[in-house]
């Protein structure tokens, strides 16, 4: 295989890594806290590809041409009312269940799913949406046939992941709200004994978790153009597949599992066979689970006795 | 759901009593003909002109006096393209709906389970749009369509890529469904006869609902194809050539009819993606001379009757000229009424074969404008 197709195909890996990771950082985070799956993630994750492009179309009819103030805009936006989905599902959904058995929570996050991709289908219609391409600009490294090229998009897609991904890492290790967390995390009844307000942490975490899928949102309906209704369960699956390879309740764990499926997905896609890249990612699952039941990074559970 | 049709001919008996007792107090009596497709999902494009096209007919066949006269009732049933909820759908209409005659379904995968139901209950269904041969390849006798076959469709794309586009390496693109498979294997077994199968260098199956189809563009760069021919629909279609654009390649595209709507402008984000695509579908019927009168009246009403429109028009037009002519609703009889008449329709005169088939089929190859439309090519 030539180089220039290798390198290709990373760089395609790289970008499709980066948005499975900033999506599994919502499955990751409430999984630390509450230690149950947020289902509902992925169509956080869709709302927030609608909402760009709403907010895209609001702005180009106010006569706003500035791209980059544009996207901005749509970016702090989304991430604001994607932010209060994110708060307002776990107030509706999982907060009146916290003291029940796993599954119940875990049902309400399917139902909540479920409300929300219809809700998506009935209010927007079950068509495939699209936005036009805003910014085609391209950097290529090579000559004539043979060459490498990354889309400005897709630059922007690993970067803006990167610097999240350090942003929360930073917002995690040093603040007080991380330390809280961090708390809640290790003994939720002993944090609130401490002082901690357990139930505003575990908000943060959704609200957290939300931005962090509306980054990923803005990015892909930046970097495709096209979406419906139905995305957020195709990708929320990878996203979570990516959470728990990497170590679920990781945060660089989260990170990692998204760029190895990424990349995986895009050289088995590459060199193998396209057919069949899902169940070489899943399958690359597996193998890690057999021999690292905890993920790549993920810590042993002590059991508390 | 298996029921035998005894108890569901003892029904019909009761409610047909039942019938003509509210008849004799002097409510109308109507004949309900349902029309499934994909009325909601990624495709609910093809159920709304499978819907339209069939509204509009029903509307035109009540005010010329209905079928032996009685008024037609459209009942809507919606299988969102999915196997499992179309054959649901088909019972639906049977059991509750007391449907005569189907106008449908759109999705082969589709329409292969459900006909299979209607086919059990004896109930005659016509497609508009279901191209894979194996729907009147399995000898159901009340199993019709009103369009032509992928074995014909594809062919046509692959006689278009050998001898005016003269390709020398062709990547071959499916989405492992039913139809989106089935027509690239029937262009592609074109290509064996035309000895050219072995200018395919690539042969891949993409994931439906996927937006990501960058890893396999880049192969299909690497594999140094001149053209794509992609099998499936336009919610694929669309990135996969914006994608193919994107990263340089300006490799000729060739698709079939689930590509042929103009939603692909947006699925692709804007139609300088689409320009120069070549899709073929079935005759543009806009611009048969039969079919003006009732294009100006949808177009007045506000809808353009693009793509299965016209066929689901042209469809209810079958159902009802068989109910008319052999004086029955009964699926076998109406059958064999159509299996040996030549149907006046806005498509023109048409005859089916003792399979379900069109003898009249053409396909047709179009292109995209820069405009973001789509038009017909010169033959």
């Amino acid at each position: 295989m030539d180089w220039h197709i290798l390198a290709q195909q990373l760089v395609n890996g790289l970008t499709l890594g980066s948005i499975y990771g900033l999506i599994a950082i919502g499955y990751t985070m409430v999984y630390g806290i509450v230690g149950m799956i947020n289902f509902a993630h992925g169509d956080v994750y869709m709302v927030s590809a609608y909402l760009t492009a709403i907010c895209l179309a609001v702005l180009f009819s106010f006569g706003i041409d500035s791209l980059p103030f544009a996207l901005l805009a749509t970016l702090a936006t989304t991430m604001l009312i994607t932010a209060a989905y994110g708060w307002t599902i776990e107030r509706v959904a999982y907060r009146p269940l916290r003291g029940a058995p796993r599954l119940a929570p875990l049902i309400s996050a399917i139902g909540m799913s479920l409300v929300l991709q219809n809700g998506v289908q009935l209010s927007q219609g079950a068509k495939t949406q699209g936005v036009p391409s805003l910014i085609p600009a391209t950097l290529r490294f090579g000559e004539g046939h043979d060459f490498v090229q990354i889309t400005l998009v897709q630059l922007m897609i690993i970067v803006v992941s990167l610097t999240s991904m350090a942003a929360l890492t930073w917002l995690i290790q040093r603040t007080s709200l991380g330390r809280q967390c961090r708390a809640t995390q290790q003994d939720r009844r002993m944090a609130a004994i401490l002082g901690i307000n357990t139930d505003r942490i575990i908000s943060m975490v959704f609200v957290i978790g939300a931005a962090m899928a509306a980054i990923a949102g803005v990015l892909v309906t930046l970097n495709y153009g096209s979406f419906d209704f139905y995305i957020g369960f195709v990708t929320g699956i990878k996203a979570f597949t990516a959470a728990v390879l990497g170590g679920i309740g990781s945060l660089p764990g989260a990170m990692l599992g998204g760029l190895i499926l990424g990349l995986a997905e895009a050289l088995f896609s590459g060199m193998v066979n396209t057919d069949y890249k899902d169940v070489f990612a899943f399958s690359l699952l597996v193998l890690v689970l057999i021999f690292r039941p905890t993920g790549l990074l993920g810590k042993p559970e002590v059991e508390k006795v | 759901m298996d029921f035998p049709s005894f108890p569901r001919g003892l029904l019909s008996m009761v409610l047909a009593g039942g019938l003509s007792l509210s008849g004799l107090a002097g409510a109308a009596e109507t004949i309900k003909i349902g029309v499934a497709g994909p009325m909601t999902g990624g495709y609910a494009a093809f159920g709304e002109q499978f819907w339209r096209g069939a509204s509009q007919a029903a509307e035109d066949i009540n005010a010329a006096g209905g079928i032996n006269g009685k008024q037609i009732e459209l009942v809507k049933g919606d299988d969102a393209c999915e196997p499992k909820q179309a054959t649901a759908v088909a019972n639906r209409l049977l059991d509750q709906d007391k449907v005569a005659a189907v106008v449908g379904h759109f999705c082969s995968s589709s329409t292969i389970p459900a006909s299979e139901v209607y086919a059990d209950a004896g109930v005659l269904v016509i497609t508009p749009g279901s191209t894979n041969p194996k729907v009147t390849e399995r000898g159901l006798p009340t199993v019709f369509r009103m369009c032509g076959r992928d074995d014909q469709q594809g062919p046509l794309a692959a006689d278009f890529i050998i001898k005016k586009l003269k390709a020398k390496k062709i990547a071959v693109v499916h989405d492992k469904d039913t139809y989106g498979q089935g027509i690239a294997d029937a262009m592609r077994d074109r290509l064996k006869e035309l000895k050219a199968d072995d200018r395919v260098v690539l042969y891949e199956g993409l994931t439906r609902g996927e937006k990501d189809f960058n890893a396999l563009v880049t192969k299909i760069k690497a594999s140094g194809a001149d053209t794509v021919y992609f099998g499936g629909l336009y919610n694929e279609a669309g990135p996969l050539l914006r994608q193919l654009r994107e990263q340089g390649l300006k490799v000729n595209f060739l698709s079939g009819d689930g590509s042929l709507d103009p939603a692909i402008v947006t699925t692709a984000g804007g139609p300088q993606f689409v320009e120069g695509a070549y899709m073929t579908s079935v005759r543009e019927a806009r611009n048969i001379p039969t079919s003006q009168a009732v294009v100006k009246k949808m177009k007045d009403a506000g809808f353009d009757p693009a793509g299965f429109t016209l066929y689901a028009y042209a469809s209810l037009q079958a159902i009802a000229e068989s109910m008319n002519g052999a004086k029955t609703s009964d699926g076998m009889k109406l059958a064999k009424w159509l299996k040996s008449h030549t149907v006046p329709t806005v498509l023109g005169p048409k005859s089916w074969d003792s399979k379900g088939d069109l003898k009249d089929t053409s396909f047709s190859l179009f292109i995209w404008e820069p405009d973001g439309t789509y038009k017909e090519m010169q033959k």
